[in-house]
């Protein structure tokens, strides 16, 4: 009896569990103006959760990602630009929130320190290439007398010895 | 022979950079990326009016943020690390030190007020975010979290997460001492 009565529970338990992903979604209801929705959407893949960090708002099932996107669709709505939707969030959260950091003074070695270190080891091999002793130079220093005389021995030019 | 000086120097190489990458790791041992710092810091604490929790006297708005130093605390009675941090509030209300007030973020009324009576009750206000837009507009992402508000009632600093023993000895305090000798707090 008390292990039909765990079993059931059990099972209610992993049917809930089952069913709670599509009640988040559920609660996040679209815009209904496709064209205001889409542009709520394509903000939405541009900001990072803060929760789960390495997925966008769009992506995570966080409830603090899903506050965020309502309140993106009702800046969209309030007729919002895209970017003032942006940094309304941004103003709260800083530019961490941005999975694309912008372009600034602070940012500068993270956006060129992948040219400069392309530039860096190009510009080493170069300079190696270039120091590195040529086998082909040694090779094609003349022979003196006394070794050309002993090549032509060896070789057994001429009389044998 | 004429070479050796030259191929020593070019032998350090890799160690020197082993050296830097090896810095750059250590350094990273201490880092802590779920510490997202606050773009709020040195600015004048968000515009906002919270109801009191139902039944409970004093909510909080901004005008009670001016005037002195005090701590807003972000918590809901579901966050069970602000349960770690409780007893240090009710031991900062007893002390006196600051005037600690509450944030109740996406708490229903009951249970924030059950989950009070149960645990103390240190707060001065409470203010009830249900929808936890004002969170929003705090730049809060996980709870707890911690401000401590200048007597401008500026944003001096963010504490991430419970606040420990650790942490009040070693940052809120100095920062509040920092703050009551009118300098900047660092924290």
């Amino acid at each position: 009896m008390l292990m039909a009565v765990l079993r059931s529970l059990l099972l209610a338990l992993c049917l809930l569990g089952s069913v709670a992903p599509a009640w988040s979604i559920a609660v996040d209801t679209p815009l209904d103006d496709p064209v205001l929705e889409a542009r709520a959407r394509a903000i939405h893949k541009q900001l990072r959760c803060l929760v789960c960090q390495n997925q966008s708002i769009e992506d995570s099932n966080a409830t603090l990602a899903r506050d965020l996107r309502v309140l993106v669709r009702e800046r969209i709505t309030a007729g919002d630009s895209d970017d003032a939707a942006l940094s309304f969030i941004v103003d709260r959260y800083g530019d961490w929130v941005l999975l694309q950091p912008p372009v600034k003074s602070g940012t500068m070695v993270l956006w060129l320190g992948p040219a400069l270190f392309l530039i860096l080891a190009i510009v080493s091999i170069a300079v190696w290439y270039r120091r590195r002793p040529s086998p082909v130079v040694a090779a094609t220093t003349p022979l003196s007398a006394d070794e050309q005389a002993r090549l032509k021995a060896l070789l057994g030019d001429g009389d044998p010895v | 022979m004429e070479e050796a000086p030259r191929r020593l120097w070019t032998r350090l190489v890799p160690l020197a950079v082993a050296l830097i990458i090896g810095g750059f790791l250590f350094a990273g041992l201490s880092l802590r990326p779920k510490d997202i710092p606050s773009v709020l810091i040195g600015k004048a604490v968000p515009d906002f009016d919270l109801p009191a929790l139902p039944g409970r006297p004093k909510g909080l708005q901004t005008a009670d943020l001016k005037g002195q130093i005090s701590l807003v605390n972000v918590f809901a009675s579901w966050c069970v690390s602000c349960r770690a941090e409780h007893p240090l509030f009710m031991k900062l209300k007893a002390q006196g030190v600051v005037p600690v007030h509450g944030l109740n973020y996406k708490d229903e009324g009951p249970a924030a007020l059950a989950w009070l009576a149960r645990y103390g009750d240190p707060y001065d206000r409470v203010g009830h975010d249900l929808k936890g837009r004002v969170g929003i507009d705090w730049g809060v992402y996980g709870v707890p979290e911690t401000f401590l508000i200048n007597a401008e009632g500026r944003i001096a600093c963010k504490h991430i997460g419970p606040v420990m023993d650790r942490d009040l000895e070693e940052k809120l305090l100095p920062a509040i001492e920092a703050l009551r000798r009118g300098g900047v707090a660092q924290c």
